[in-house]
């Protein structure tokens, strides 16, 4: 047994119960609950002229339904906005149930409680809502119109307008030798994680009490806001993320609609209530993401060195916006990846439309950032006639430019400062994995036999580990085990491995030894929430100052029994000896036990810090005072600023002539995220995010049609990438160390995803001769392409 | 539902090994059955319309989505969950071990479905190569791995197998 376990590839602690099927998600919980049903509007836009629930009463086994009418207090205000920003001029929430008005279809307009689930539907189906439908704002071209609002006191509807500029971009492009004008489109794609969002809420009316589950980004803020909307006192919430089915973004969100009026249910009826989210109501009333136009005004030398980029575009935010602008703030700072942009200037509109509310996926606004920054370098490369990275290579930050701040604020508030990475030798690394230099020589020779291939690169930079804070709580327990509690949450990124790796590391103790608890509000209070690739930095870090906190007062104590000094002691395998002299030495266990002075001997161990046993002088109170029992300590992680990892992908794609297929013949990752705590779950991230972005530039999208009707709210139509379309993935890794925290660590959560639409539009394009600008692309939308090019080729041939 | 109820039908399953009796409307779903009738919650619902694979149980030893599947209409078979997928002295059986051991599994929501259908498959094809373990996988999504790793647990399993199966 060792103790050195960061950077090691263990396998992951929280697998046996998940393998085995004992896992405990949303909806294995609860099993006497009432069951939770909703009736959704069908309509994009409309007004809700009457609701009759005559029908829904003669079903056996319901026991209530509620309409805004029946919601009283906070509960019938309009949900929270939770990013305000000035620039979120005319910012808008949903009701928790449709006051008179629905805006998109999936919102829900009244609520049903039974014995179980089918008989809440039968009522649901049994309730008549009378609409007047509305024209509605449909794409991004309406929502830019305006002749229909969505809101009706939001005329224009714009929720937001920013600018953010450092130099005069269009000056400077307006000077440049070189310029070159270009639009970008990315469509709507959504988390889609295969778990649903899910609620479960027992409310012990005797202890004035409430427990939630919820399968949620953020246990903590979830409890917060429950008081809040409930009017309970906070310290009679608890909320609990159990096992969570994946989150990918859209479960950071909260309150959700469907999270207020479960437990407020709970409460008024004195009953246990649950909702487990179906699938289709996951596309209609959940969140979607990337949604996004965008125009590039660029200016570069002849070496293809940029002299002012401006860029502007369109941001739909969905019916709401009740998490702000952060993905296109995101978009309008992480645009500018590895590169120095000479001036640059984003200005955006985020705008209204009958559709479900954008929040941050996976990536979170820089998928589309990559793709418009990538593709305006190979733009710019195809300009000048030289190789793509080349001219990506010589717009790089330099390692020795680092820190470099690019004058703007990052979706935290704070400057946009990078903190390390090395880009030139990133882009090397990608370009040997891929064979980039050996490439021509292929694709001449498949050309020959009448293959079309191409050769594809993207580069990209992420802000990770954003704060305010995470704090976490370590303890060692009298049977010499260590339970870590971290406040934020975990969906599948093996964070009761990693936290545990690190835990056990900086104290010294084996890592079998140690238990992670997270997103559990019971155990730890204060968090703010797993998002941003930030929970490995921030209660990676906190975790570190805490069971580093322990060590201290372990040391302390055993030098106390072992009449030493601190100094003269080290603490591995679980075991204080004394350096040179191994023979003294004192388990932790003990340790632990001697740390909390006892009156009453539980058991053996015990004994041996009741009063009459422990040696400390009669004369010291008993707990010194600047002590305080236990082997245990809390401590937080609070960092000036996000820490910035980077990486690049390499894809070499085939296309058919016939059919327009595109097929990955070659998938490469290099990737920086600074230490690594667990390779093979960093490798585990990277491949599934390459998954997501393969699945966002090749197959899914949101196809709403003139109505606002999603017509593809499926996984029959919603296509995800099955296992026949996702490539190997080949990676490397560098470990540019973060100066910013004691680990050193960066995030990497998110980092697969980032340029999967950046990498395959250029890729296709290098394989078609065809410069590709919206994603995602399908195989009739490049036969149309391939149509389209040849007509104006024929055009300009006459 | 009717106003005045529901009619309920007996219905008989053997659960990985164990007799069931239950009694459920005729339009209770299998997997509701399973997981809130029978309390074996590892079988998980993605789509419920038979598109993910995440609620794949072995009806008589062949996979099926029990999303699409009613209670009474298996009346008499052998169903097999991945609670089923354990060894015979309750550790984990082969498949599971091995999704452990290659990091096959992230969330864990879809990786019952999984378990299930490798199981089955792997009784077919004991020693397939990588091309035709990814086919094999081919049916059930996963949002989170990109399944490269979940290739690599089939093969693993199937060498588990080989291996337990030797040592016989």
């Amino acid at each position: 047994m060792t103790t050195r376990t960061m950077g090691e590839p263990i396998p992951r602690r929280e697998d046996p119960r998940l393998v085995a099927g004992d896992g405990r998600y949303l909806d294995d919980l609860g099993g006497g609950a009432l069951a939770a049903a909703f009736v959704r509007s069908p309509h994009a836009a409309a007004r809700v002229l009457d609701i009759d629930v005559s029908g829904a009463l003669e079903v056996d086994g319901l026991v209530a339904v509620y309409t805004w009418e029946d919601l009283e207090g906070p509960v019938a205000e309009p949900l929270p906005l939770l990013i305000p920003h000035p620039d979120l001029y005319a910012g808008r929430t949903a009701y928790a149930l449709a006051n008179g008005v629905v805006r998109h279809v999936g919102e829900p307009v009244a609520m049903v409680v039974a014995r179980d689930r089918y008989l809440a539907e039968d009522a649901c189906e049994r309730i008549a809502v009378t609409y007047e439908p509305l024209p509605p704002v449909v794409g991004l071209d309406a929502a830019v119109a305006a002749e229909r609002t969505v809101h009706d006191d939001v005329p224009d509807n714009v929720a937001a307008h920013m600018v953010q500029e450092h130099g005069d971009a269009r000056a400077a492009v307006a000077a440049a030798p070189h310029r070159l004008e270009l639009n970008f489109t990315i469509e709507r794609s959504a988390s889609m994680p295969l778990e649903g969002r899910g609620v479960y809420a027992r409310w012990d009316a005797a202890d004035r009490s409430l427990r939630v589950y919820s399968s949620t980004q953020t246990s903590t803020s979830v409890r917060f806001a429950l008081a809040v909307k409930l009017g309970v006192p906070v310290d009679r919430v608890e909320v609990v993320a159990p096992d969570v089915g994946g989150g990918f973004g859209v479960k950071i969100m909260h309150p959700w609609p469907e999270e207020v009026l479960v437990p407020w249910a709970a409460i008024r009826l004195g009953r246990e209530v649950k909702w487990a989210e179906d699938r289709r109501e996951h596309f209609v009333a959940a969140a979607h993401e990337r949604g996004q136009r965008h125009h590039v005004s660029v200016g570069f030398d002849d070496d293809g060195r940029l002299l002012g980029l401006a860029v502007e575009f369109v941001h739909d935010n969905g019916a709401y916006t009740p998490y702000g602008i952060i993905v296109p703030i995101i978009t309008a700072t992480q645009l500018l990846g590895p590169y120095k942009p000479g001036a640059y200037r984003a200005e955006f509109r985020s705008v209204y439309t009958n559709t479900v509310i954008v929040t941050p996926y996976r990536g979170a606004g820089r998928p589309q950032a990559a793709f418009v920054m990538e593709r305006t370098m190979d733009a710019i490369a195809a300009h000048l006639g030289r190789d793509r990275a080349e001219v990506r290579a010589a717009n790089f930050i330099q390692p020795s430019e680092m820190p470099y701040d690019h004058h703007l604020t990052f979706q935290d508030g704070r400057p946009l400062v990078y903190d390390s990475g090395d880009y030139p030798a990133t882009l090397d690394k990608v370009k040997k994995l891929v064979g980039w230099e050996e490439f021509a020589a292929f694709r001449d020779e498949a050309r020959a036999a009448g293959r079309r291939v191409g050769i594809g690169l993207a580069c990209y930079v992420e802000g990770t580990g954003v704060g305010p804070y995470e704090g976490a709580h370590v303890r060692v327990e009298t049977n010499g085990t260590v339970t870590v509690a971290t406040g934020l949450t975990t969906q599948g990124q093996g964070h009761e491995t990693a936290f545990a790796q690190v835990g056990g590391e900086t104290l010294g103790v084996p890592v079998e030894r140690v238990t992670v608890v997270t997103g559990d509000t019971r155990r730890f209070k204060y968090a703010v929430g797993t998002f941003a690739s930030r929970a490995a930095v921030m209660s990676g870090n906190a975790i570190a100052l805490a069971a580093g906190k322990v060590r201290a007062k372990a040391l302390r104590i055993a030098a106390e029994a072992l009449e030493t000094d601190p100094d003269d002691l080290e603490l591995a395998d679980g075991t204080v000896s004394v350096k040179g002299a191994p023979e003294r030495e004192i388990a932790l266990e003990t340790v632990a036990v001697l740390a909390n002075p006892l009156r009453y001997a539980f058991d053996e161990q015990a004994k041996l810090a009741t009063q009459f046993a422990v040696g400390r002088g009669v004369e010291d109170p008993p707990v010194a005072e600047d002590d305080e029992p236990g082997l245990e300590a809390t401590d937080w992680y609070s960092p000036v600023r996000s820490t910035f990892a980077n990486g690049a992908h390499a894809v070499v794609v085939e296309t058919d002539p016939e059919t327009a297929e595109v097929r990955i013949l070659k998938y490469c990752v290099v990737h920086d995220c600074g230490r690594l705590i667990n390779p093979r779950i960093v490798e585990g991230q990277v491949h599934g995010g390459v998954a997501q972005g393969v699945g966002g530039a090749l197959y899914e999208r949101m196809v709403y049609d003139e109505n606002g009707q999603l017509l593809n709210a499926s996984f029959m139509d919603f296509l995800m990438p099955y296992a026949s379309e996702v490539p190997k993935v080949e990676t490397d890794h560098l470990e540019t160390l973060s100066p910013l925290n004691p680990l050193g660590i960066k995030g990497a959560g998110e980092a697969g995803t980032i340029p999967g639409s950046a990498v395959l539009a250029a890729a296709i394009s290098d394989a078609e001769g065809i410069f590709v600008d919206t994603m995602p692309i399908s195989p009739s939308e490049l036969w149309a392409l391939r149509e389209r090019h040849a007509r104006n080729a024929r055009k300009e041939d006459r | 539902g009717t106003p005045a109820g529901e009619v309920l039908h007996e219905t008989r399953l053997v659960v990985n090994g164990v007799p069931h009796r239950v009694r459920v409307p005729a339009r209770r779903l299998l997997p509701d059955c399973l997981r809130h009738d029978l309390g074996l919650t590892g079988t998980h619902l993605g789509c419920e319309h038979g598109v993910c694979g995440a609620c794949t149980v072995l009806v008589d030893g062949r996979p099926m989505r029990s999303c699409l599947l009613f209670a009474v209409g298996v009346d008499g078979a052998e169903i097999t969950t991945v609670e089923g997928c354990r060894s015979p002295d309750g550790g984990l059986g082969p498949v599971q071990q091995a999704f452990r051991d290659c990091h096959g599994l992230q969330c864990g929501f879809c990786t019952p479905g999984f378990v299930t259908t490798v199981t089955a498959w792997l009784r077919q094809h004991p020693d397939p190569t990588e091309e035709e373990a990814r086919r094999a996988i081919g049916g059930n999504l996963c949002r989170c791995t990109g399944y490269q790793n979940i290739v690599a647990s089939v093969l693993r399993a199937a060498e588990l197998i080989r291996e337990q199966e030797a040592a016989r």
